[in-house]
């Protein structure tokens, strides 16, 4: 109990006008009624409501905005992914699944033949994107992940990740 | 005949058609929609007629079904009857104030005259006057309107005793303190008015403020008594539980006060006998303060301004443009009082109990006290 800081801190003392109350709640009324009035303008930009329409009007997601994921495109249409492991590594919710198989191109090493995210787990930290060395898998879709009635649902395979994908600029399999 | 059937029209036109309205409106444009436009929100807008959304009124209705359809429950140990009877109780003086609120003058079968000689007083030639503007005529009506009004404190108390709950009983006695506190307050304010007009009739105040001071400023209740009105519209507030003074149903120390326990459309009653006080004490304040169907410079039969006189559109049917005139001012009064209650509510953070009795006790009965005194010591000298 020795040191204890007090700090002595002035009441704020009310001048008379305060004081006698009505003023006051005249000056509160009128700044209640300058937003009721601004609000009830027939033109509507001009009104100064914050409230998002949602499910009426989308939501303007920002550029890096995390959704569902998605599995980008060869030029040829097969998948970037080489089933190198990074992203299945390094997720802290451990919800990537990865089974490679043997591509039968020379030219690439290995696929995944089983590639299965499980959206329920996923805690969308992006860090799957960051850790992918070839550009194979984002989370750019923009798209919330969506409600599932069935706990199967949640698991979101190869070929159902692709359909969102797209072909990326990036060059893959290029000599250094 | 006529005469069994045009009080029940007088009643139905006023109670139903505008007194419910007007309170069952309220719960949805005065207590959701104004409170979204004062936030900068939106509001209810989600039930639609037909993909109408009519500034959110289905709401109204669809909250009366929803009302309607929910279970009914008295819970165990509360007194069965009492429980069931409280909200008529607080519903029914809400309603019966209204006899006594005069909406237009008396209909006259004759010619009216307004003699500006006699400071603009109104006479009836070759008719009578008869009552179709108020329900009910009566030379007392002020003190049948504080008697009514005061009655509404038992169902609020009944309520809080008859749920069996440590809450409710809270909210019903600091309900019944806060009433019985303001009522002194209140009576006592309108003394000076009292003293000015010399009736409690409520219909022949309104005649008297059409009274002119000088030819153009209308002697209206707020022009003579000015204090007395702000005094009248703070304990009235606080008659009506309405915010500031809403402790009674202090939603963050007693859930809901007395209205606690209560569910479906009992719950509905009680809230629905709070927006019809709420709307009585608009219509107390507009007769007593501001007029009533008085419109400055409209008299039954022309304009009077500042000594001229004339009749636009002849006598016969300026005389029913007067009387629209003068029923189209009092709604319009009423809707501009219980407008400025509900901003009073979503613009002061609620007292403390300690403040609401302190405001009552030592700041509002004093002061009524004092106005009471020096209107009678102005009048004795006058």
């Amino acid at each position: 109990m020795a040191n204890v800081n007090v700090k002595k801190v002035d009441r704020i003392t009310q001048t008379l006008w305060e004081k006698s109350y009505i003023p006051e709640i005249v000056r509160g009324l009128s700044v209640t009624s300058r937003h009721f009035f601004r609000n009830l303008r027939p033109n509507k930009a001009k009104r100064t409501t914050f409230t998002r329409e949602y499910p009426e009007v989308q939501t303007v997601y920002p550029e890096r905005y995390r959704g569902l994921h998605r599995l980008m495109l060869r030029d040829d249409g097969q998948v970037r992914c080489v089933a190198c492991m990074c992203c299945s590594t390094i997720c802290p919710a451990d919800c990537i699944h990865i089974e490679a198989g043997e591509h039968d191109d020379p030219t690439i090493e290995k696929y995944p033949s089983i590639f299965v995210i499980d959206e329920l787990r996923c805690i969308v930290c992006g860090l799957c994107v960051e850790a992918c060395p070839c550009d194979a898998i984002r989370m750019d879709s923009g798209k919330h992940i969506p409600p599932y009635g069935e706990r199967d649902e949640a698991f979101f395979d190869r070929d159902l990740l692709m359909q969102l994908g797209g072909l990326s600029q990036a060059k893959q399999g290029g000599r250094r | 005949m006529a005469e069994v059937l045009i009080p029940i029209i007088k009643i139905s036109v006023i109670v139903f058609g505008f007194v419910m309205a007007v309170a069952s409106l309220m719960t949805l444009l005065g207590d959701r929609k104004q409170s979204a436009k004062i936030q900068n929100r939106i509001g209810p807008n989600q039930a639609k007629f037909f993909g109408f959304s009519l500034m959110g009124i289905p709401h109204f209705i669809a909250d009366g079904i929803k009302m309607i359809l929910k279970e009914n429950i008295t819970p165990a140990g509360s007194n069965k009857f009492l429980h069931t009877i409280a909200p008529g109780l607080v519903f029914m003086p809400a309603l019966i104030g209204w006899a006594v609120v005069p909406f237009m003058d008396f209909y006259c079968t004759g010619t009216v005259q307004t003699l500006p000689d006699q400071n603009y007083t109104e006479i009836c030639v070759g008719g009578e006057w008869k009552n179709y503007f108020s329900i009910m005529h009566m030379n007392s009506g002020l003190l049948f309107a504080f008697a009514i009004a005061a009655i509404s404190v038992y169902g609020a108390a009944i309520a809080g005793w008859a749920s069996n709950s440590k809450f409710s009983l809270l909210g019903g006695l600091r309900s019944s303190a806060q009433m019985i506190s303001y009522e002194v307050s209140m009576a006592l304010s309108l003394g000076g008015v009292l003293m000015i007009y010399g009736t409690l009739n409520l219909n022949e105040m309104v005649r008297m403020q059409g009274n002119m001071f000088g030819d153009w400023l209308p002697m209206w209740g707020i022009v003579v008594q000015p204090l007395a009105f702000f005094l009248f519209f703070l304990a009235g507030l606080a008659e009506t539980k309405r915010a500031p003074f809403d402790l009674p149903e202090d939603e963050p120390v007693i859930v809901a006060g007395y209205i606690t326990e209560y569910s479906s459309m009992k719950f509905a009653m009680m809230q629905l006998a709070e927006y019809a006080a709420t709307v009585f004490i608009a219509a107390l304040i507009a007769v007593i303060f501001l007029g009533g169907w008085q419109m400055p410079y409209v008299y039954a039969d022309g304009i009077h301004f500042l000594g001229n006189h004339w009749t636009p559109f002849g006598e016969e049917a300026w005389y029913w443009i007067s009387i629209f005139l003068r029923i189209g001012a009092m709604v319009f009064k009423i809707l501009f009082l219980v407008w400025l209650q509900f901003m009073m509510r979503w613009t002061l953070p609620r007292f403390r109990y300690d403040q609401v009795m302190t405001l009552g006790w030592k700041i509002l009965l004093p002061l009524s006290i004092a106005n009471l005194f020096v209107t009678a010591f102005i009048l004795m000298i006058l």
